[in-house]
């Protein structure tokens, strides 16, 4: 198998995508948000409770590929107990990571965090794969907002 | 005509036509040739086939000795222009079997096609509780069109169902054909599970209720011979990409009557016979339907993608694509975990499946790694999939440059899938 490939499917992400984490409603979730892949017909709905500014808990439901539920599966474990600023932080974080640019350099964020998202960063040799693992991102931010629907399609 | 009974023996001995040898076909298709196709499987001309160099001549032909506007110039490079514009439109009535070249409308693809009948004809002949029946089997190009026209006019839109193996349930669609129904609009062969749809049959049961009757031939015309007189519908349309022509021409065919009885549906120049502020008139067909200035060097390549087709014989086409279906069938269906969607007896080359434990998106990604080019997702065809309860599926279809060491990357590819995620 190509190196690329094996980078890609790692086993994290096998394992996340078959077996994905909070895939639930968490009591008492105060911010609803869809998100969809018209494209590929990705399905998430991200659920958070919100205390303050902390998310206090966080879930999803939906479907999609191997690559889209391991991301939100990872997002929702790292999400818990995170501010909302430290949440919108990883994004721009992620987000560089997985198209390969530099937007969010001196970004402050948990490394350990960080280090747990990197297992998607083979996702950067596939531009026709970001999306997978961005939707439930732009989900959970268009849930913080009160937002209730988001569409990779208006990136 | 059926391109699936007895086609083995046509591939050994064609009647008339010359004798189908892939391997020198392959070589009038230069992409085949490039370091991004060589030696990997292209299956995907069911989303848009590749070009022949027959094809890319008389695109490059037109521009570089043939070209000027059409329908204008006194001069002589307009006139040939003009000559050449109308020629492409005789081979296009000559293709479909229509029975007057004025009955052709060239348009952008099919989708153009069907959004032009449902505009023209559907907005003046389709009314308030009127249906239109489509089949489950349908792209959204000859869904959303008529859910618009539905909206606008307060017609319905309903769905004939299919059964598990994808074939249209007659006994249903009897039952939902009314003196309501004013329109039944079905594909010619479905792009997702490849069905052939018994379009004659449904023609002449719509037709018994007074219903008229356009048929998507975007995956039909690339596949089998069209006789749109024997087929008796009123309107046809399909896209000449997938025929190996340029993109950004297709072409409409109407019975005559009713594009005459339409109005006229984009206004501009070339569609008109006088034009002041007090009274317009409009052109007779064809160029009626054709406002501004057309697209005069697709039109010239379709003219030589039918030309090309139609002396490889579709028949031999059709032998040969459903060969390698067969054999992909075959070896897929032996491979514990993968699931074949689409099991009609008679079908267009398309092999519709799903690998357990694996989404459509990631096989597409691991496909591509394997050298072969698939469509992965729901095809454009959502109700189709959801009829089946599945978010999408892998795609691999045929074309008349595909070959059995295509089938062999396929296969191995699905094997690298279960690798992976197995």
């Amino acid at each position: 198998m190509s190196s690329e490939l094996r980078d890609l499917y790692q086993e994290v992400i096998l394992d996340h995508g078959r077996s994905p984490r909070n895939m639930r409603v968490p009591e008492g979730a105060n911010h609803h948000a869809d998100g969809h892949n018209p494209l590929c017909g990705d399905q998430v709905t991200v659920h958070l409770k919100l205390d303050g500014d902390i998310v206090a808990d966080v879930g999803f439901e939906g479907h999609g590929c191997a690559i889209s539920m391991a991301s939100t599966s990872l997002m929702t474990e790292i999400l818990k107990g995170k501010t909302v600023d430290e949440a919108h932080a990883l994004f721009r974080r992620f987000h560089d990571l997985v198209t390969g640019s530099h937007d969010s350099e001196g970004e402050e964020v948990n490394e350990e965090d960080f280090e747990r998202l990197m297992v998607l960063s083979g996702v950067a040799e596939y531009p026709m794969r970001v999306k997978c693992a961005t939707l439930c991102w732009h989900t959970m931010e268009a849930a913080v907002k009160g937002e209730e629907a988001v569409s990779t399609e208006n990136e | 005509m059926n391109p699936v009974t007895g086609l083995a023996q046509k591939m050994t001995k064609p009647e008339g036509g010359p004798v189908f040898d892939v391997e020198t076909v392959r070589k009038d298709f230069p992409i085949l040739a490039t370091p991004v196709v060589h030696g990997r499987a292209f299956l995907d001309s069911a989303a848009s086939a590749q070009k022949p160099v027959q094809v890319i001549d008389a695109v490059r032909r037109c521009y570089e000795a043939e070209y000027a506007n059409i329908h204008r110039g006194v001069y002589e490079l307009s006139a040939l222009a003009t000559r050449n514009f109308e020629h492409a439109r005789d081979k296009v009535q000559a293709f479909l079997n229509a029975r007057e070249s004025k009955e052709i409308i060239f348009v952008r693809g099919g989708t153009e096609g069907v959004n032009l009948v449902a505009s023209a004809y559907g907005d003046k002949f389709i009314g308030e509780g009127d249906e239109i029946l489509l089949t489950y089997l349908e792209h959204h190009s000859n869904i959303v069109p008529w859910q618009l026209l539905a909206e606008r006019v307060g017609a319905k839109v309903r769905p004939i169902p299919i059964d598990d193996n994808g074939v249209l349930i007659l006994e249903e669609y009897e039952k939902m054909l009314s003196p309501r129904t004013k329109m039944v609009a079905m594909t010619h062969a479905s792009n997702a599970l490849g069905t052939i749809v018994p379009v004659k049959q449904m023609t002449q049961m719509a037709h018994a209720q007074g219903a008229v009757v356009l048929i998507d031939g975007c995956q039909g015309a690339p596949h089998m011979k069209v006789d749109v007189q024997d087929l008796d519908c009123d309107f046809y349309v399909f896209s000449g990409h997938k025929v190996y022509g340029p993109s950004g021409i297709g072409a409409l065919y109407g019975r005559r009557e009713l594009l005459e009885a339409m109005p006229p549906w984009q206004g501009g120049g070339d569609m008109i016979e006088s034009v002041s502020f007090e009274k317009t008139t409009f052109a007779p067909l064809p160029n009626k339907f054709e406002a501004g200035t057309p697209h005069i060097s697709g039109a010239a390549g379709l003219a030589a993608a039918i030309d090309y087709v139609t002396k490889l014989g579709l028949d031999n086409v059709a032998a040969h694509e459903v060969s390698l279906l067969r054999e992909a069938t075959l070896r897929l269906e032996q491979i514990p975990g993968v699931r074949i969607f689409g099991r009609a007896e008679e079908k267009a080359p398309v092999l519709s499946f799903l690998i357990d434990g694996a989404h459509p998106h990631d096989v597409g990604t691991i496909f591509d790694h394997s050298g072969v080019a698939v469509r992965a997702g729901h095809h454009c065809a959502q109700p189709v999939m959801e009829r089946f309860g599945i978010p999408g599926t892998v795609r691999a279809s045929f074309a008349l440059y595909n070959t059995r060491a295509d089938v062999d990357l396929l296969v191995e590819a699905v094997d690298k899938v279960k690798e992976i995620f197995g």
